[in-house]
């Protein structure tokens, strides 16, 4: 699968050499070059510097190409216009992006866009370990 | 009508003060507490703080009842985030959003929102219109049909001089309702006519063949 990943913050370039090592064609872009250091020396993708609401970094990244694009920069506006714009501009089959608004997330899921919502994921686990544990405590 | 302004920088906030002057119902929302600090010295309880792309401060600042949402912050991602919830879960009538990046328009308009203003195409557009050397200027563009009127002049060296217009190849979505030669003579033109060096072309053209005409016209 060619992948391209917008973001190479903690989760974008931890996801980035998981995907590569499966022997996935992955491209990551960030807006900051230095965050590539995180990918390390070995990174056998291709890295591309730009914003990524921008169409033109999106087509320069091989977005309309892509089996998949994935969105997971720290800005939950930048993740869904950059995911919108792959999808209906772009074409790609499977845009996802992560937000961390649980109620922008309940709108955008209701729109059609595939979503990951952190925040939403990290309570629920909580609320399992907590409860998990009151209850083994009783 | 009850207008919800988003992002209170100088757009925002001159906006706001005319559509008040206007007569209308309008509240600003401002994200950073040192401008909403300005604003509110300024326009009162016109003012809220709070990021205006959470749609818990959406509902604070009524956007149910809200005839129309502006989004003028200086990011494109906010305002499209904005016009979008505002149109899809608040069910306000029209969205306006300011973009700055003028690639963006197209994907604004594909993504369903109503209204785009470009501060950079504005301001294009005028520069084009003052510069001589822009061979094809703007007049007018009709977006919702994709169709411009534009104007140009044929230079000298151009290969279109002394043929007439009918053999020229123009496109079939374009047409030329106005030609005005040495600035001073209004001609309508027909198949038959020629072109001078000189002669100013007003075009309704649409987008795809503007680079066309400037080929035909400009060599």
């Amino acid at each position: 699968m060619k992948v391209v990943i917008l973001g190479c913050g903690r989760l974008g370039a931890y996801l980035a050499l998981r995907l590569a090592g499966l022997g996935h064609h992955v491209t990551v872009i960030d807006q900051d070059p230095a965050a590539f250091a995180r990918l390390g020396d070995d990174f056998p993708g291709r890295t591309v510097v730009g914003t990524g609401i921008d169409e033109e970094v999106l087509r320069r990244a091989g977005v309309a190409e892509a089996d998949a694009f994935i969105a997971v920069t720290n800005w939950d506006n930048t993740n869904v216009m950059a995911a919108q714009v792959a999808r209906e501009i772009l074409g790609v089959p499977r845009a996802i992006c992560r937000l961390y608004d649980p109620l922008r997330d309940e709108f955008y899921r209701s729109l059609g866009l595939e979503t990951v919502c952190p925040t939403l994921w990290g309570a629920q686990r909580i609320e399992e370990i907590l409860y998990g544990s009151a209850t083994a405590a009783e | 009508m009850y207008i919800v302004v988003v992002g209170g920088g100088k757009v925002g906030y001159y906006l706001t003060k005319s559509l008040l002057e206007q007569g209308h119902e309008v509240l600003v929302i401002e994200k950073d507490p040192r401008r909403q600090t300005i604003l509110s010295q300024e326009l009162g309880s016109m003012v809220l703080g709070g990021d205006g792309c959470e749609v818990a401060v959406m509902e604070q600042a009524g956007f149910g009842r809200a005839d129309v949402v502006i989004a003028v912050t200086g990011d494109d991602e906010d305002n499209l985030v904005i016009c979008q919830v505002a149109k899809g879960r608040f069910h306000v009538g029209r969205t306006i959003a300011r973009i700055n990046n003028p690639r963006n328009e197209k994907i604004f308009r594909r993504l369903g929102i109503d209204v785009t203003v470009s501060s950079t195409e504005v301001i294009l557009s005028q520069i084009e219109q003052l510069l001589p050397f822009e061979s094809l200027v703007h007049l007018l563009t009709l977006r919702n049909v994709g169709i411009s009127f534009v104007e140009l002049e044929v230079p000298a060296g151009s290969p279109a001089i002394g043929r007439p217009l009918k053999s020229l190849g123009i496109p079939d979505d374009c047409i030329f309702p106005l030609l005005i030669r040495e600035g001073k003579e209004a001609i309508i033109p027909y198949g038959e006519t020629t072109l001078q060096p000189g002669d100013h072309v007003i075009a309704v053209t649409s987008e795809g063949s503007e680079s066309t005409l400037r080929r035909i016209l400009q060599g």
